[in-house]
């Protein structure tokens, strides 16, 4: 079993003031390593959206695979961080990465945006379906990427 | 630079989640997410009046990718979200796991209409 890092008890993957080295973070560098972080992932967001537009009435599949993928790879980061072994990784890769990158790409607004939408464009039926969807595919990924994570760390720490 | 203004919002959104989660966390001890519930909720009542502005024939194209895709799509957040309750779950605390899915779909959804309605008629 690999040994738990400083951080490993939080709930909150953004900052947990649980947590005594995130309560006393450098502020500025941490807010430009979130800001540098979230620039990159809703870049990434817009740049699927574009490739993907969902057309009227039709299900919004660039921005329910963005929060899939993206609560995928938080499952995987959070789990390294956290339950990685030896050596804490570097304050600012959960600012940067975490907060930053994986909170700009996904997006809770737009998913409450695009369920209000089909529902005024009558598609009752299309909303439900992506509002549950959604939900279950994003617990879905993050548990079974912090699973996988976890399993593969395990072997190594057994070698 | 329609990807500037994406990006100009997101350098904004981003770090406003995390001070605004800090700020909700310092007055709120709590093991319920309350500070990602806050972030979430107000960005969907953000976007809400912006889609709303945008039926009512007052958005610009502009100030949705500002603050639509940009500012209110950093702010608001699916992966810490969804790690939360996975964490809450894990903890035991699958109760609140569960309100936590529940109270920010229902509150998300909530604000969007609240905002949207509102803003149709103000914007009309």
């Amino acid at each position: 079993m690999t040994r738990p890092v400083p951080g490993a008890e939080a709930i909150d993957p953004d900052v947990d003031l649980h947590v005594p080295a995130q309560r006393a973070e450098p502020q500025g560098r941490v807010l430009a390593a979130v800001a540098a972080g979230g620039a990159l992932g809703a870049s990434a967001r817009y740049g699927l959206a574009l490739l993907w537009p969902a057309a009227p009435g039709a299900f919004p599949w660039a921005t329910f695979w963005t929060n899939a993928s993206g609560c995928a790879l938080i499952g995987v980061l959070m789990v390294l961080i956290s339950e990685g072994g030896r050596s804490a990784p570097h304050p600012l890769v959960r600012p940067f990465a975490g907060v930053g990158v994986l909170g700009g790409f996904t997006t809770f607004s737009t998913y409450a945006v695009d369920f209000s939408r089909l529902l005024d464009e009558g598609e009752a039926q299309a909303a439900l379906a992506y509002a549950g969807l959604t939900v279950a595919a994003a617990l879905g990924a993050v548990w079974a990427a912090a699973s996988v994570t976890r399993l593969a760390l395990g072997r190594r720490g057994r070698r | 630079m329609n990807w500037l203004l994406v990006v100009a919002g997101a350098v904004v959104g981003a770090p406003l989640r995390y001070l605004t989660d800090r700020a909700v966390q310092a007055r709120h001890d709590s093991v319920f997410p309350w500070g990602t519930f806050v972030v979430n909720v107000a960005a969907c009542l953000l976007l809400g009046v912006l889609a709303g502005a945008v039926l009512a024939g007052a958005g610009s194209s502009r100030v949705d990718l500002l603050l639509g895709t940009g500012l209110c799509g950093a702010l608001s957040t699916y992966s810490t979200f969804s790690y939360e309750t996975l964490r809450l779950a894990e903890r035991g605390r699958r109760f609140l796991a569960a309100a936590n899915v529940s109270a920010s779909v229902l509150a998300g959804l909530g604000a969007v209409t609240l905002g949207s309605q509102v803003a149709r008629q103000l914007f009309a």
